[in-house]
């Protein structure tokens, strides 16, 4: 087989006896195994390999790492993902990938129009063009063309796990700073992981060629990796990167191959005792015109590529500096074949010592790239006038420690003066930064602080480490004097490549008085892309500096926020996907319901109810009319189970629910019961439900069924925190009480059919009472509240013994008919009879007067819960929004659920809504509730309803449609 | 995700917890006795720092009990726990 055309005779981490075949927009192409796609792709001479997000301008490989901004790839298959930066995609047989934010190819991109349209899509561009009359018209397409990957059509769940972990030390990074960090903490036994995204440990060691001791530094790795697998307190990840750094020392890993083949992807949660963050450093671009040329890459990148890969980026190169590590960098390129023409280096004097390494190199010292040529790929650069052909721009702005996880700890980043970039600063957790990460340039430097940093954290451990005796390591000094911008820079000098944003566009930003970098970076997106700003963000906040007269470090650093590098969704889920995630509840009934053609419904709380029960030939409609007829005119049975059930006991009970109701329960004697409402201490309605007193200290309260878990909060906070000194506790009983409720004129008739020893006369037995004893043998809580406005038994069992109940109920109501109801059929019957359903009458706004319920506001008691904010808001005299009910004069028209009321029906403000709206069984109609301003006084009059598709003039009425007086519940 | 040092039982995940929001100063015994102002205040101005801040957090999925700690917003360290308000 013929060796890719940029691809060394020898040399590199690549497995020549091992060839892959891939595909890259459509074409086929060779690499090696330890390739990634984009050392392959550059080995191919593959130039042009992604369009830009916004202009479409034509883009190649410019890095080696996490931090390429460029070439983002989707890749299709079982390996299906999306924006996969190409140089942390790892070559695999088969692979098929495809640029981003091209069509049909990067190398022929329809799109590419918009680069004559540059000028006239400034930052802020789509923000102030596509306002009118509403952004979201215009968003669709503008993402679609101004775009990145979507997400893959096949859920690729399955091959995801989840671990926890806990360690003594995690060390993010194994170059040489974080394996020395790993040695001296596993030689003193501390339980060490050490992770790192590489494909394997090194670092930056992989990419340059330097001697640790008397060997080469790969081989001081080998002996290292070795040392730390020998050990059972070592874990050591590679292909896996730590992407958050959260509150107490927990970390975020995404592993992404790991060893056992049927996982895609493993997230793990690390809970460390200490972190010692030795993630190196991260090269900056120079900010030119036409810097994202194909053909203009990173020095560090160029080198690796070289050096790792066996890869010539190209054949005749320039270099363009403004700092000594290029110098190696162009060592490496000429010794690998590549044709260095010039080093152009911004400062006026290069040190001795980046001299020596480059001998015979031409170096224009003092100098800047005035212009690039070549519209599809770099032909030759302009320097002070001076045409230098070249394909290859290496380019290094200097160096900028990788300081995300330890920001993203909330510890404080601080600028160095002479690094020209922001450094570790105090810390807000137990972390450490060793190496480059921690401004420690140099490979000396790097082993030293490693070595030192594993000492603090296992002192911090409370163990003892003896400090190694340190390699010899010989490495470039570094130094740097910043250009954050090019003489010339403008509107194609580009400071964040992946967002297209330029400098141009900062200093529009400014202009218009975005001067705060937080706001210029929002405003122009510069460092919002995928690549989280990597070679970018510290380019801009200096070219912010620069043109505001400040430091850097007066204009500050903008937050950094994980995930480091993208991580797929996945990952994050692991086994927590679909219905596993939030598991929903079921009432002993539900085989029963599903078994009887019940539609599901979920009722709050992840309750599933039977929403209701169609027969054969009916509509949604006929169903949901038969089945609230069914109560009105026999009788019908649902499942209540799901209401909220609360035993409130103690000394003290009487006098808490008193204080957190506005009526008196106090009062209540046992046996029965009373509907009362729940305000929070800002007057509004925060439950409703009936309290029963079963004892002198003993009472049972009930609660909305989706409402449930925060009554319960609600009451356990008062009383642990504000009346702790009160005898009163609470235990939840929702699930330990089932109930079927028969409702409906013939449900006495039912009831007793059943057989129970419970005296059901209805003086014996009356409405809000309740009695315990047996029906049809089952030990039962009988209870009469009624939420349909029909005579109601409420027949409360142990869970087990629901079905049995349910099936002597259907036994015996068959003669009259009975039927199952679901959750529609109970809505119709509630909204005839006008009560409130928590989130539809009651949002959080209204207050019980608002409601017609004054009633239930205690005058007696001097003070209970909400009882100040309800007088200070009425006392105010403003209208207030109060129910009516509704009825639309065609008595066909439905009204949805939420639709507004205006003046006349007038494009104005609304002055209500319509909270509900079903078809009444009992007058044949649609009828309605709503919260209308003043409502209670215009009841007589009419209001309007103001829909896109015309204007519902209804009537307004009492808010109740059926038994007013309340005889029939009584009954 | 938070540690929070439960002193029933022990270091626990955020997760264990539910928010019970800031601790506000407590309820005042005769609400009708403040003025309008003043009880709009106690109601309406959560403290909100940069920095320390007391807060009720409930161990709903471990003990059941209620605790206030004090934890710094910027750090997110956590200087006490104690039971109760």
């Amino acid at each position: 087989m013929a060796a890719e055309p940029g691809r060394l005779p020898e040399g590199g981490r690549i497995d020549r006896s091992r060839p892959l075949q891939f595909r890259f927009d459509g074409r086929a192409y060779t690499g090696f195994e330890g390739d990634t796609l984009a050392s392959a792709l550059l080995a191919n001479r593959v130039r042009i390999t992604a369009r830009s997000f916004k202009y479409h301008r034509p883009r190649g490989v410019m890095g080696a790492g996490p931090e390429e901004p460029a070439t983002l790839v989707e890749l299709e298959g079982d390996l299906a993902s999306g924006n996969r930066p190409a140089t942390t995609v790892r070559l695999t047989d088969g692979l098929v990938a495809r640029s981003v934010n091209a069509w049909p190819s990067a190398s022929f991109d329809l799109g590419a129009v918009n680069q004559a349209l540059a000028r006239f899509i400034p930052a802020g561009f789509y923000y102030k063009t596509f306002k009118w009359p509403d952004w979201h018209l215009y968003e669709p397409s503008i993402r679609k063309a101004a775009g990145l990957a979507g997400a893959p059509r096949e859920s690729s769940n399955d091959g995801y796990e989840a671990r926890h972990a806990h360690t003594d030390l995690l060390i993010a990074g194994a170059g040489p700073a974080g394996l020395m960090a790993a040695l001296v903490a596993g030689r003193a036994g501390a339980r060490v992981m050490i992770v790192d995204e590489g494909a394997e440990a090194g670092g930056s060691l992989l990419n340059r060629r330097l001697s640790i001791g008397d060997q080469p530094a790969m081989g001081w790795v080998a002996a290292a990796v070795a040392e730390l697998s020998a050990m059972d307190n070592v874990i050591h990840l590679q292909n896996a990167t730590v992407w958050a750094y959260r509150e107490h020392n927990l970390l975020m890993v995404h592993e992404r191959s790991p060893e056992n083949s049927s996982l895609s992807g493993r997230s793990w949660r690390v809970r460390a005792g200490q972190v010692i963050t030795a993630t190196g450093a991260i090269e900056r671009m120079m900010v030119f015109e036409g810097n994202d040329r194909p053909g203009v890459m990173l020095a560090s990148a160029v080198q690796a590529y070289v050096n790792r890969w066996a890869v010539r980026s190209g054949q005749r190169a320039a270099v363009f500096t403004n700092n000594d590590s290029v110098y190696a960098a162009a060592a490496d390129m000429a010794r690998a074949g590549i044709d260095v023409a010039a080093i152009i280096d911004s400062r006026d004097s290069v040190p001795d010592h980046a001299r020596a390494l480059v001998p015979g190199m031409e170096i224009l010292a003092g100098h800047t790239v005035g212009k690039v040529h070549g519209r599809r790929g770099l032909r030759a650069v302009t320097v002070a006038g001076r045409r230098i052909d070249c394909d290859l721009l290496a380019v290094s702005g200097g160096w900028n420690p990788a300081v995300h996880l330890y920001s993203q700890s909330r510890s404080r980043i601080v600028w160095d003066e002479r690094l020209a970039s922001f450094v570790p600063g105090d810390a807000a957790q137990a972390v450490l930064a060793a190496g480059a990460a921690n401004g420690a340039m140099t490979l000396g430097a790097a082993l030293a602080e490693g070595a030192a940093r594993a000492l603090a954290a296992v002192a911090a451990l409370g163990r003892a480490a003896a400090m190694p005796a340190l390699p010899e390591a010989v490495d470039t000094p570094y130094t740097v004097a910043p250009l954050w911008t090019a003489p010339g820079a403008a509107a194609k000098s580009f400071l964040d490549v992946q967002n297209d944003v330029t400098v141009a566009d900062i200093e529009l930003a400014l202009r218009e008085g975005y001067s705060n970098i937080e706001h210029v970076k929002r405003y122009t997106t510069g460092g919002m892309g995928i690549d989280q700003g990597k070679t970018g963000n510290v380019n801009i906040i200096g070219a912010v500096a620069e043109r505001q007269g400040k430091t850097p470090g007066e204009v500050g650093v903008t937050t950094f926020r994980p995930p480091y590098t993208p991580v797929d969704f996945g990952a994050i889920a692991g086994r927590r996907a679909g219905p596993v995630v939030l598991p929903y509840r079921h009432t002993p009934l539900t085989g029963w319901h599903k078994d009887h053609g019940a539609v599901m419904y979920e009722a709050g709380a992840r309750w599933r109810r039977p929403g209701y029960y169609p027969r054969p030939g009916e509509s949604f409609q006929d169903s949901v009319n038969r089945e609230a007829r069914t109560v009105r005119e026999g009788v019908g049975i649902y499942d209540g189970s799901p209401l909220g059930k609360y035993e409130v006991k103690g000394r003290d009970a009487g006098r808490f629910l008193d204080w957190i109701y506005t009526n008196v329960m106090s009062s209540l004697t046992a046996g029965n019961g009373r509907y009362g409402l729940m305000l929070t201490d800002d007057g509004m309605i925060l439950d409703d439900g009936v309290s029963f007193r079963l004892a002198e200290d003993r009472f049972l309260v009930s609660t909305s069924t989706g409402n449930a878990d925060a009554v319960w909060q609600h009451m356990e906070k008062l009383l642990r925190i504000e009346r702790p000194d009160w005898q009163v506790r609470i235990t939840n009983v929702t699930s330990q009480w089932a109930n079927a409720t028969i409702c409906g004129p013939k449900a006495r008739e039912v009831l007793a059919a059943m057989g129970t020893d419970i005296d059901l006369a209805q003086g014996a037995f009356p409405f809000m009472a309740f009695r315990d004893g047996t029906v049809a043998d089952l030990p039962t809580r009988v209870v009469r509240v009624s939420f349909t406005g029909e005579l109601s038994f409420e027949v409360n069992v142990r869970p087990r013994d629901l079905p049995t109940l349910w099936e002597a109920a259907m036994e015996a109501g068959r003669s009259h008919g009975i039927a199952p109801i679901g959750s529609e059929a109970n809505h119709v019957l509630r909204v005839e009879k006008g009560f409130l359903s928590l989130g539809h009458e009651v949002d959080g706004t209204v207050d019980p007067h608002d409601l017609g319920m004054g009633w239930v506001m205690s005058k007696k008691k001097p003070d209970f819960l909400g009882k100040r904010s309800v007088a200070l808001r009425r006392s105010a005299g403003r209208p207030r929004r109060e129910l009516v009910g509704i009825r639309p004069l065609d008595p066909d028209r439905q009204i949805p659920e939420g639709a507004p009321l205006t003046p006349g029906g007038r494009k104005e403000a609304t002055e209500g809504f319509v909270t509900a709206c079903v078809w009444s069984v009992v007058e044949s109609r649609w009828v309605g509730l709503a919260l209308l301003t003043d409502g209670r006084a215009r009841i007589g009059g009419r209001a309007y309803v103001r829909l896109p598709d015309g204007i519902i003039e209804v009537a307004l009425c009492p808010p109740v449609f059926h038994d007013p007086e309340g005889e029939r519940l009584r009954s | 995700m938070l540690l929070i040092d439960c002193p029933f039982c022990g270091k626990r995940n955020e997760s264990e917890f539910v928010y019970g929001g800031p601790a506000m100063p407590a309820r005042p015994a005769d609400p009708s006795a403040l003025d309008d102002a003043h009880w709009v205040d106690h109601l309406t101005v959560p403290p909100n720092p940069m920095g320390p801040v007391e807060e009720r957090w409930w161990h709903l999925r471990g003990c059941g009990s209620w605790l206030t700690i004090r934890r710094d917003t910027v750090t997110h360290a956590i200087a006490e726990v104690r039971h109760g308000g």
